[in-house]
């Protein structure tokens, strides 16, 4: 287990992760960039707050399960394990390379701690259902079951059969995190194909709804406490975030979901959360 | 070998659905090891898997008619330690989730027993958009993915067991209407081996699922042509037991293989495959013909689609007249 840190701590490591996440996608030459981008703030809350894990023991049996749903986000799940001590930083350039672990979507077989494969779309809420019904079969509901959803993705029959097995159940232990981000590839979701009122579906399926700033780190700490203290319903949270969080030419910006920062881009966006947009000056300029 | 085998032909064969078996076999799963349970897409009673369900209430899952939730919910079961017995129509599993069968079964190895039931035009008056003939080229084609097609009730209780201390991805083809029993207690069965029914030096009849009886008959009525066919019986379609298979081809020089589906793709296309690389040979595919079913009873069905001891005795005669 890490030891709880202070919150400017975790901006900071958030900062940190985004940095690497344009490192890694420059290098790589292909990817997507606005998603993990905006999911920093989530993923550093999970790793270094909420999840009880161990990254010296990724298999523990005591773990908490964190999916990833869209697995097209994984280069924030990679940053952020590599932070918290997976593996070192330097593989991260691997990203996408011929023998890596580190895939362009994650595979659960390559990499110790990737609970599972992800990419096409739709199937991690259902994988959450299985988990949650196997540990409930168990015992074992202390553990939590943590899906990281995109909201592109909630296009997908899959999820909506997953919602309506998991309401049924009341399978309390499955909290779900949909980074609404409205954006998807063909451009934002409400022109794509309207989720809203999208608070409303969930609840509909008997699912207990929290809406917050995903990119508030503190926010999301305390939603997923507060969405562990409701015992008869699955919980969802939906997470307002901001596609390209901190890197001011990619904010809200569809069409950087899928693609990666050129060379040049990449020094501007570097520059910008150095100095986080400014605001100070970058202790490594 | 053959001994464990009833080949009585006579029509004094006991008959039963092959899933009836799988029932029984769950149930008895179920109850040699706590980690067995099962989920099931609004089938409970057509798949059999009622005798667990009711046994064991508080290890069922009823997903209701969502084929792509039963399979990617059997992933997260397993995932778990559980051993997650899925159940529907083959129609709709694999036919409705191939997918996800793909990224979060094959891909992410997880050992989800999938039972594909009311497999083959045998499935009858429903018509062509409840028979199953493309379920054992989707799974085969898979990485990972071990595929079984029992030939009779006895069978496919055995395969269930053995599915369910296999470690692997497994998938498992039924049928609806009742077949012949040519097996008994004694008679051995182990995923992955083919197995010899009765020998013969003139042709190879390689069959699978509730195509293998039919080859039986249709070895015996060869006989009095003065063909001594061997019956070659495939349950396992992958991994394909090609030893076996190549042997008995050495010896016969001619083969027919036989199934209730496409012959693309199928025990048929994983013959030709395997004899094309490794001992070419005069075959005929005894299968589907790259076309649909349709409604009506299931032994005119097989009979229309040739389907039947008929035909393979047929296309005996003219491999052999080939070599």
């Amino acid at each position: 287990m890490l030891k709880k840190l202070p919150l400017a701590q975790l901006e900071t490591i958030a900062n940190d992760i985004r940095e690497d996440i344009i490192r890694m996608l420059e290098h790589a030459g292909s990817g997507h960039s606005a998603g993990p981008l905006g999911l920093a703030d989530i993923f550093t809350a999970l790793y270094f707050d909420i999840l009880k894990h161990d990254p010296k023991n990724p298999d523990w049996p005591e773990r908490d399960i964190l999916l990833l749903s869209n697995g097209h986000c994984v280069p924030v799940r990679y940053a952020t394990m590599a932070h918290a001590g997976y593996f070192d930083r330097k593989e991260l350039m691997t990203l996408r390379q011929l023998g890596t672990r580190l895939q362009g979507h994650p595979e659960r077989k390559r990499l110790p701690g990737m609970e599972t494969t992800s990419g096409p779309l739709g199937s991690g809420l259902s994988q959450a259902c299985g988990m949650a019904l196997a540990l409930r079969m168990d015992n074992q509901q202390h553990r939590w079951v943590y899906v990281v959803m995109g909201d592109g993705e909630q296009d997908e029959g899959n999820v909506w059969e997953a919602a309506m097995l998991a309401g049924k159940e009341k399978l309390h232990n499955i909290i779900a995190i949909t980074d609404r981000n409205n954006i998807q590839i063909d451009g934002p979701t409400e022109s794509v194909m309207p989720l809203e009122d999208l608070k409303a579906k969930w609840e509909a399926f008997g699912w207990h709804v929290l809406e917050i700033d995903g990119n508030d780190i503190e926010a999301v700490i305390d939603a997923c406490a507060m969405g562990r203290a409701i015992e008869n319903k699955p919980v969802m949270i939906i997470a307002h975030t901001i596609p390209g969080k901190g890197v001011d030419f990619m904010e809200y910006d569809f069409n950087w979901h899928g693609k990666p920062p050129n060379k040049e881009e990449a020094k501007k966006a570097l520059h910008e959360l150095r100095t986080l947009g400014g605001k100070i000056k970058g202790e490594h300029e | 070998m053959s001994d464990m085998y009833l080949v009585d032909v006579s029509g004094n064969l006991t008959s039963e659905p092959i899933r009836k078996g799988f029932g029984r076999g769950l149930l008895e799963a179920g109850k040699r090891w706590d980690n067995v349970v099962a989920a099931c897409a609004d089938l409970t009673d057509s798949t059999q898997m009622s005798l667990f369900a009711e046994e064991f209430p508080e290890r069922y899952i009823e997903i209701g008619v969502a084929e792509q939730n039963l399979v990617t919910t059997g992933s997260g079961l397993a995932a778990m330690g559980k051993v997650p017995f899925v159940s529907s129509y083959a129609a709709f599993m694999p036919g409705r989730c191939w997918e996800q069968i793909r990224t979060t079964i094959c891909l992410n190895d997880r050992p989800v027993k999938l039972i594909g039931s009311h497999a083959g035009v045998s499935v009858g008056p429903d018509g062509a958009t409840h028979q199953m003939l493309e379920d054992l080229a989707l799974m085969r084609v898979l990485p990972n993915m071990v595929v079984l097609a029992p030939c009779d009730s006895v069978e496919a209780e055995k395969a269930t067991l053995a599915m369910a201390l296999d470690k692997r991805p497994n998938y498992m083809r039924l049928a609806r209407e009742a077949t012949p029993i040519i097996t008994t207690d004694k008679t051995p069965f182990e995923i992955g081996p083919a197995y010899v029914l009765t020998e013969g030096a003139d042709v190879s009849l390689i069959a699978t699922g509730t195509m293998t009886y039919q080859a039986l008959v249709a070895a015996e009525e060869l006989k009095k042509d003065g063909i001594q066919a061997e019956v070659v019986h495939v349950p396992t379609i992958k991994p394909l037991d090609a030893g076996t298979i190549l042997a008995s081809v050495r010896k016969t020089g001619a083969v027919v293989t036989a199934e209730e589906g496409q012959i693309v793709g199928g025990l048929g296309g994983a013959i030709a495959e395997l004899l094309s690389e490794e001992q070419p040979a005069p075959i005929k595919r005894i299968g589907m013909r790259d076309r649909f079913g349709e409604s009506g009873a299931p032994d005119k069905l097989l009979e229309y689609f040739g389907l039947d001891a008929r035909h393979i005795r047929l296309a005996a005669h003219s491999v052999v007249d080939k070599k």
